[in-house]
């Protein structure tokens, strides 16, 4: 479909919302929290940032939250009744406020939620997002999207794509999608028309610093390295890093029992952590951390690509800011790529 | 840190220690933990206010453990640590050497560990003045705002367990919150679930903590953890008589003396 570009006034973003509200929306915007900038359930429009660089956390736990029951069961003398989830309690969700290297982090999500099995509880969370992506105006060292193929004002995962026209300027926004052209027809009178606006000299400037490409040919051959030991050897193995990641999907299944009733949930879950692979047998595969930040980096550099068709990073940099020991994967990238075999 | 560097580098090449763990430069502002078991990558070595992890996590990594014995660039913190590990049996004058590095900067080499623990008992575990603040504010506060405190606190926990990863006093192989079979704390990040696990953490800590910060420190969502086992060790202070770690491994929730407070039970 042909983007559909309109210009909505600074003023207007206040109005929108509101409108949005009165229509029973749900919308998930950043805040500020104890020096943080956090997704959370607006309850009106006032405080919600549109400065930083990045949020904290990224928006995956809006499609794919970190505990999330799947079933409740009964035991009884009949037998077991088990109850899955009501999927109609999903709500309609606004993500308000997504950089664009999360929303095209949605899609990577998506890839591995539907490579074989189509998992229905996500798939339902997708169908009631409507994403506010809102390019980045500004950057900093953790940012690496063009190396990983987006870009500050890149369409992809959006539903509108908001981008602001210089300081205190308005927004263009682009309407990409049937769910965004809905947005549209509630609010007609924000988005007014505007077919001259162009928004590259208002986006932050974010230079290549890798290419994908080679370093995916690398890998192949890199299994075995040295440099996986020298990298991670002060990985202290939490999984700070991939409960940040917009594109992390690994997840842990739980009963918890209470008495002859309980709940099936599904958990975030991390690669990083030593027991991720430990068999029942006592035996772990991966039973070094250098083998453990091995599959991190070949998993979404390698494995992804091969398998999905898309690469498992999106540059938004979270793991490298959130990382309690300063492993930056830019940095350790970079240096994959400069390791001579 | 030249001394740092000259005694690191002495230290290795005469192989008295395989690996030296300090301090270096990292990305952006950051410092970072290095392992430097060449003398030339000694002169990486740094040492300035931003070196605040507590290196003393890395003693018991397994992959740090395999080089063979190691010297350990510690500050006061990262020498309680080291005091507390020793009681547990976790490290020994034959596996580490302890190069301190005093509160005025300055460096100090201890033949063994029974020197550490001497300096280190020269100064008192004293909790900071905006902590304690933040202490005095949460016990004049009703049981109720005190639940709403901490639920809310906690709620954003998506149990990464980066405070575990980075307290050198959780070394266990296995961790109680892991096991699901039983499964003993609820693993799923939920209310309870968030609840159990801090208060556990807590708990488990108590009379081991050395109050050096490294959970907040690595929390990414900044969630201030630390008042619990601050709360702990003031708790230990007032019930106990203060908490110091030592080599006799006199530990404070797991030693029974005839004249222990009862006044708990009611």
């Amino acid at each position: 479909m042909n983007i559909d570009k309109r210009l909505v006034r600074k003023d207007s973003l206040e109005k929108l919302f509101d409108i949005l509200k009165q229509n029973s929306k749900k919308i998930y915007a950043p805040f500020s929290k104890d020096g943080k900038t956090i997704f959370k359930d607006a309850e009106s429009f006032g405080g919600i940032l549109t400065g930083y660089v990045q949020t904290t956390e990224s928006s995956k736990d809006i499609v794919f939250p970190r505990t999330e029951k799947i079933l409740d069961y009964t035991k009884s003398k009949e037998g077991m009744s088990v109850k899955g989830i009501d999927l109609k309690d999903i709500p309609d969700v606004i993500l308000w406020g997504v950089r664009p290297c999360d929303a095209i982090g949605i899609g990577e999500l998506s890839s591995i939620f539907n490579w074989d099995y189509k998992d229905e509880i996500y798939n339902n969370r997708l169908s009631k997002v409507t994403v506010f992506g809102f390019s980045c105006y500004k950057s900093d060292d953790y940012c690496f999207c063009t190396s990983v193929g987006g870009n500050p004002g890149n369409t992809t995962g959006s539903d509108i794509l908001f981008t602001r026209l210089g300081e205190n300027g308005d927004y263009l926004a682009e309407v990409l999608t049937e769910k965004g052209e809905s947005v549209v027809s509630i609010a007609p009178g924000i988005f007014e028309k505007s077919e001259t606006a162009e928004k590259e000299k208002f986006l932050a400037e974010v230079p290549v610093k890798f290419n994908h490409e080679e370093i995916k040919e690398k890998l192949d051959k890199f299994f075995e390295s040295n440099e996986w030991v020298k990298q991670s050897l002060r990985c202290l193995g939490c999984g700070a890093c991939a409960y940040v990641c917009p594109t992390c999907a690994c997840f842990d299944i739980q009963d918890e029992a209470h008495g002859k009733r309980g709940s099936r949930t599904r958990c975030w879950d991390s690669c990083g952590f030593s027991h991720f692979t430990l068999h029942t047998s006592g035996h772990n595969p991966r039973d070094i951390q250098s083998a453990r930040w091995r599959q991190r980096i070949m998993h979404k550099f390698s494995y992804m690509p091969e398998r999905l068709s898309v690469y498992g990073c999106t540059g938004c940099g979270r793991c490298s800011r959130a990382c309690p020991v300063d492993m930056n994967i830019l940095e350790n990238l970079i240096s994959i790529q400069e390791v001579t075999l | 840190m030249v001394d740092l560097i000259k005694r690191a580098k002495e230290l290795l090449e005469s192989s008295a220690v395989k690996v030296v763990i300090g301090y270096e430069q990292g990305t952006g502002n950051k410092t970072r933990a290095l392992f430097a078991e060449k003398a030339e990558d000694a002169d990486k070595l740094i040492f300035d206010s931003r070196c605040v992890q507590n290196l003393a996590a890395y003693i018991t990594k397994k992959e740090v453990k395999e080089k063979g014995k190691m010297a350990v660039a510690a500050t006061l913190p990262v020498m309680r640590s080291i005091i507390q590990l020793a009681a547990e049996f976790q490290v020994n004058d034959n596996n580490l050497l302890v190069l301190g590095i005093t509160p005025e900067s300055k460096l100090i080499e201890f033949a063994n560990l029974i020197e550490v623990e001497t300096f280190v008992h020269q100064y008192q575990i004293e909790i900071d003045v905006r902590n304690k603040e933040m202490l005095d504010k949460l016990e004049k506060m009703t049981q109720s705002e005190r639940w709403k405190f901490w639920t809310d606190e906690l709620a954003p926990c998506f149990k990464c367990y980066a405070c575990r990863a980075a307290c050198p006093m959780c070394y266990c192989s296995r961790c109680t919150v892991d096991f699901n079979q039983p499964q003993w704390i609820p693993v799923a990040s939920t209310e309870l679930g968030n609840l159990e696990w801090h208060m556990m953490r807590a708990i488990h800590l108590t009379g081991r903590c050395i109050d050096c910060d490294a959970c907040y420190n690595a929390c990414p969502l900044s969630i201030p953890i630390n008042l619990l086992t601050k709360k702990m060790l003031t708790d230990a202070k007032e019930h106990f008589g203060g908490y110091q770690p030592s080599l006799k491994g006199d530990h404070l929730m797991s030693t029974y003396k005839p004249d222990d407070k009862e006044n708990f039970i009611q």
